[in-house]
């Protein structure tokens, strides 16, 4: 084997590339081949029928995708900056406390261990319209004798949903710009003070901008999941009342399983890949940025 | 001295402010999954009340009696969903971790041409959801016949979690100054050596926040676990959530039990290791 010598490096990562070739791109390349062909799950031959950029022709033509596609951007924008702000202030109150901060963050982390299935399942109840918690609670505080139809409006139905993800994935935020608070250094902090800046200022000025590497992070690796969005929803709302909560994923998920048009279904997955490769490299490249401001290096 | 008295008022003030603040968002958080602890306590008359019951009245274990029950009772083969899921996700963590210290290691400490690319590649296959790759991975398992097998699971989830734990054990093998194992190898030691006994202890806290991730990845993943498990052979703990769900009806109560049994080995293990959690993220986040 010694004519056979590679690089120290590449054997190294072997393995990683092997796994991920055999389990997400060899997957890949087989959904790709079949978005270019009529594939239908219940006629196994539709496979073979090559009907070229059809698929992707149709998808940019279907206001339904577009309008999933719009609701996804919305999701993200709304769920990404309101996680955001409730990390921050969750991680800036919980740093200033003195005593039982381990509990605390412990408490904090508490809804990342919920399976997105879970959650999907919990909020289903918290909001149901007749026995839910959310309900019982406002009818026996008499803020309202009637039964709010949080999943049944539209509109409502959304707000749930983004409820449901900002729970969860706010102590994500949270714990990264906790970590950050940890290791922000005292100097700079020291002279803001001695040079009479206000609290604000020296937040805004000082500690803002070495926390945000962090927020970035949490952005990029947060911008993945939501992109990617499925349990939660379909469980939830199943992307109804008359599709008024549809995502991109619950669309394709529906389109390729329950409508069995596999080709179609792929050809939007591939649209969506794109999308979320987008937010990703965009955060990245911020962070990219941030660190450079803070002279950190790449 | 009313500017003094002033000053401390709104000193007074702000504290309970914090404080307030602190116990409003803990509520927040905190509640809803206590109500899951809370119902799966009740008898399903109760949690079904109309108008509510606030108070519980009586709290029993009943429905993880019946969980544990025979099939005829409304029992699901709790014990072989939970014994799958540790299988599955305790491998799958380990192997995801030794592929990515290896994969960390060379991203940390090597120079080669297309690295960025490489690394960004790595990344990418994380935007893929459960969703586009259950089924081609069902065709393809089906074919090679390690459908519904642990072994079909464990790589699967080692794949989901290897770029992630890359990126993170890279960031960590950054932190450490490559002269350390340098002076380590002229000591006498191989780099084999120089590695497992001068840079794998100080990377250890990273590695297992890394870990923790991966673990809660696989332990909690659906998607992929409902198409690719068909049975009691490999069926994980969230797919077996699906078995209190009828056509009509909802279990609410049995499934609470349920969710009970798969929240409390996170929680022990994300209490246990929170504090290398933070310190592992404050290295491999900023400096990465």
């Amino acid at each position: 084997m010694k004519s056979l010598k590679l690089p120290p490096w590449l054997v190294l990562l072997l393995p990683a590339i092997i796994i991920l070739a055999a389990v997400v791109l060899i997957p890949l390349v087989l959904s790709l081949y079949s978005s270019f062909t009529a594939y239908k799950l219940t006629r196994p031959d539709s496979l073979y029928r090559w009907i070229g950029t059809f698929n992707y022709e149709k998808a940019i033509g279907d206001a339904k995708f577009w309008a999933a596609f719009g609701r996804t951007v919305l999701l993200l924008t709304v769920a990404l900056n309101l996680e955001m702000l409730f990390g921050l202030g969750l991680a800036l109150m919980v740093s200033k406390v003195t005593r039982g901060q381990r509990a605390l963050r412990t408490m904090m982390m508490f809804p990342m261990m919920f399976s997105p299935i879970l959650v999907g399942f919990q909020f289903k109840f918290i909001f149901n319209d007749n026995v839910g918690l959310v309900n019982n609670a406002l009818q026996s505080l008499g803020i309202t004798d009637q039964a709010i139809p949080w999943l049944v409006d539209g509109n409502l139905a959304m707000f749930s949903i983004i409820f449901a993800e900002v729970w969860t994935a706010t102590s994500v935020f949270a714990i990264l710009i906790l970590a950050g608070l940890y290791a922000i250094p005292k100097d700079p902090l020291e002279a803001a003070k001695v040079d009479g800046c206000t609290a604000w200022q020296s937040f805004r000025y000082v500690t803002l901008p070495f926390l945000m590497p962090f927020i970035y992070i949490a952005m990029a690796i947060r911008s993945l999941d939501v992109a990617r969005a499925y349990d939660i929803v379909q469980i939830m709302t199943n992307g109804g009342p008359a599709r008024r909560t549809e995502l991109l994923w619950t669309l394709i998920g529906r389109t390729g399983y329950v409508d069995a048009r596999m080709g179609y279904a792929n050809a939007m997955g591939y649209i969506s890949i794109f999308l979320a490769i987008f937010f990703t490299v965009f955060f990245f490249r911020k962070l990219t940025a941030a660190r450079a401001e803070l002279g950190m290096g790449v | 001295m009313a500017s003094n008295a002033a000053h401390r008022t709104r000193r007074r003030a702000l504290k309970w402010l914090h404080f307030f603040g602190l116990f409003l968002a803990m509520m927040v958080l905190c509640v809803p999954g206590l109500w899951v602890v809370l119902n799966s306590f009740r008898p399903t008359v109760e949690i079904m009340a109309k108008p509510p019951v606030w108070i519980p009245n009586e709290l029993n274990l009943d429905h993880y009696r019946a969980m544990f029950g025979g099939v005829g009772e409304g029992g699901v083969p709790v014990l072989t969903y939970f014994r799958n899921s540790l299988i599955i996700s305790v491998t799958s963590t380990v192997i995801a971790l030794l592929v990515g210290m290896s994969g960390g290691y060379a991203f940390a400490r090597f120079r080669f041409k297309g690295k960025a690319w490489i690394f960004v590649g790595l990344m990418c296959t994380r935007a893929v959801p459960g969703v586009a790759l259950s089924l081609p991975l069902f065709i393809i398992f089906a074919r090679v016949g390690i459908i519904d097998t642990h072994f079909g699971m464990i790589l699967t989830y080692v794949a989901m979690n290897v770029p992630f734990t890359i990126w993170l054990i890279d960031g960590f093998f950054r932190q450490i100054p490559p002269s350390l194992a340098e002076a380590a190898q002229i000591d006498g030691c191989t780099r084999w050596q120089a590695f497992w006994q001068v840079e794998f202890p100080v990377a250890k806290a990273g590695i297992a926040s890394a870990g923790i991730f991966a673990f809660l990845t696989s332990w909690n993943e659906y998607a992929l676990a409902s198409q690719l498990t068909r049975s009691v052979t490999s069926k994980t703990m969230p797919v077996g959530l699906l078995d209190f769900q009828a056509e009509f009806t909802l279990n609410w109560g049995g499934m609470c039990a349920l969710a009970v049994l798969m929240i409390i080995p996170a929680l022990i293990l994300t209490f246990l290791v929170q504090k290398h959690l933070i310190a592992g993220l404050t290295f491999g986040g900023v400096k990465g």
